[in-house]
């Protein structure tokens, strides 16, 4: 099957800071993917690239089979797309917004009517469609966003950091409704997070990092990709810490400011070891199986909020 | 997805229609905005009046007696001040849109980048338009005769100079990023436009320089075509002020001008 999107070799550059390099991704039509990366990281270049608001500066980029660069308008017509600042006219009603991005898309008439009640059912704002949009709170916002960019029946949405300013609630009920849009219309989600929780409820997570495509799997492929548990150690002493757990422990820490990670197959019995060994030196240590952070870490040298780490790691 | 997908690349389902809904949308959001319709109802009258009364007995114009003269001659350059402000203002929207999300998802939408400019242009010409037609309807109240005819003939003049002025505002405003930014731009180039249009003061007593200067201006046509169709002050005195036809060509011409010079804006890419 034709994959919803796909990208070979895709590279980017404002001026000479390269955002985008040779960056290869596939999403195969009916997942919920999540673009998991650090601010900075090249996430949102490549969303605005498959949005068609930014030219590559070379490579392809497709979706549902339309180059970006050669159809946009095809690829136009096809997506969704949910920004991280909102799209929304706060001074309309839920429904005039709806009709005005209808108009955008070339619905008028008896079509525009259906869908805008079709939508606004889908999406349970009916009750709230005569409301002006600066009256709703955040959550039921960002859900007249999502009800946008349904409004003409996209293959693909793309959603920039979607639960940016939602508390824990109205998140859940976001990833619900991007359940039920796949199990209804069959809609491929590509969504753009920094956050491990929110990826880690999606079908495919792919990690990336200055511009490359570091890691690339389901949540849990990708948490077994790591042996065992992880160990964390934090310590102001990191640096001389992990040459002695090496040492006399022959185990391997990767060292990120003052934390040291250490995978390893027995944690628990590892954890024991070092606090009888290091007590006064240790400010806590922590064993626990592995996140989508520690792949993070593990693939990237570095923590996702940018802490930087040291190379060897 | 089995559903056939939106189509827009007809001009009239990408162009026309895209258009005619972000005009409405400006109109909506105009009258949603109370201090917006107020200030803009308000502020002309206010500025025609402490103008017209305060500078009438210092400042003699061709062929007007006193206050009442000047409040006349002042009548035509607030009609100016309302459309050139409306459009302005309006156009500072669109610097909003970008900075939200609005303007990106219009963007990401198949409708032609051109129709951005059309609908922003329509909306806000239409807007300046209603503003100024309110504000000549007081004519008689200020002794200024108004037949059913030259009311009509203003109205089409009102029109040419608002697609000029909205387009203007359009294409200045289109890159700016901010606000700030674009008010930097208003006083250096949108203010003088209209000190030095013959709103304030006839062409026939400035110096050879400020003539030349407002013969270049395009808002002095737009000017001098209102007081032909108004018959409002000077244009048997000012010798200077330009002909009717010429001051209707020239201000058709800017409009038509503009709105491609809009357009182009619109659809080049970022």
């Amino acid at each position: 099957m034709q994959p919803a999107v796909e990208t070979k070799s895709l590279v980017h550059r404002y001026g000479e800071r390269l955002a985008l390099n040779e960056l290869d991704l596939t999403v195969s039509a009916g997942q919920i993917f999540a673009l998991l990366g650090p601010n900075g990281g090249g996430k949102t270049t490549l969303f605005k690239i498959l949005a068609t608001l930014l030219r590559p500066t070379d490579g392809q980029a497709r979706v549902m089979g339309f180059d970006v660069r050669e159809s946009p308008h095809d690829v136009r017509r096809r997506i969704g797309v949910m920004f991280q600042s909102p799209s929304v006219d706060k001074k309309l009603t839920v429904a005039e917004n709806l009709r005005h991005h209808g108009h955008l898309y070339g619905l008028s008439g008896r079509t525009l009517t259906d869908r805008t009640a079709e939508v606004l059912a889908t999406i349970g704002l009916e009750d709230r469609a005569a409301e002006r949009v600066e009256k709703l709170s955040g959550g039921l916002m960002r859900r007249v966003e999502i009800a946008k960019s349904l409004m003409h029946r996209p293959q693909v949405l793309l959603l920039d950091e979607p639960s940016v300013g939602l508390d824990p609630r109205a998140r859940l009920t976001l990833r619900d409704q991007l359940e039920e849009l796949r199990q209804s219309f069959g809609v491929t989600c590509l969504l753009t997070t920094h956050l491990m929780e929110e990826a880690e409820t999606c079908d495919m997570v792919g990690i990336i990092d200055e511009g490359v495509l570091v890691a690339c799997g389901t949540p849990s492929d990708l948490r077994n990709s790591i042996d065992g548990d992880v160990v964390t150690v934090t310590s102001n002493k990191a640096p001389a810490l992990r040459d002695d757990i090496r040492s006399r422990f022959g185990a391997d820490a990767q060292l990120l400011g003052d934390t040291l990670r250490i995978e390893h197959k027995r944690g628990h019995e590892l954890a024991t070891q070092l606090a009888d060994a290091f007590g006064d030196d240790l400010l806590t240590v922590t064993v626990g199986r592995p996140t989508l952070n520690d792949v993070f870490v593990k693939r990237t040298g570095h923590h996702l909020d940018g802490i930087a780490g040291d190379s060897d790691g | 997805m089995a559903e056939p997908i939106a189509q827009a690349d007809r001009f009239s389902t990408g162009f026309v229609l895209p258009a005619l809904s972000l005009a409405h949308r400006e109109i909506i959001r105009f009258l949603r905005q109370r201090s917006r319709v107020i200030g803009a109802l308000a502020t002309p009258i206010l500025i025609w009046i402490f103008m017209g009364s305060g500078m009438g007995r210092s400042f003699a114009v061709p062929d007007a007696e006193g206050e009442a003269g000047y409040l006349r001659y002042a009548f035509t350059g607030t009609i100016a001040l309302i459309v050139l402000f409306t459009s302005i203002f309006s156009s500072i929207s669109i610097i909003e849109d970008r900075n939200e999300g609005f303007l990106q998802a219009v963007l990401v939408s198949p409708a032609w980048r051109s129709s951005i400019a059309a609908g922003k242009v329509l909306g806000a010409s239409f807007l300046a338009f209603l503003q100024a037609a309110i504000f000549i309807a007081i004519a008689p109240l200020v002794g200024v005769s108004l037949t059913i005819g030259s009311f009509l003939q203003t109205l089409g003049v009102l029109g040419l100079v608002a697609l000029g002025m909205s387009g203007l505002g359009f294409v200045t405003a289109y890159r700016v990023s901010s606000i700030q930014g674009y008010h930097s731009i208003m006083n250096l180039l949108l203010f003088p436009m209209w000190l030095l249009s013959g709103a304030l003061f006839p062409m026939a007593g400035a110096s050879t320089w400020i003539k030349v200067v407002m013969l270049a201006n395009p808002l002095t046509y737009g000017v001098a075509a209102l007081r032909h169709t108004l018959a409002s002050g000077g244009s048997a005195a000012d010798p200077s002020m330009p002909s009717l036809p010429v001051a209707l060509a020239v201000t058709a011409l800017f409009a038509v001008g503009m709105m491609i010079a809009a357009t182009w804006t619109a659809a080049r890419p970022d």
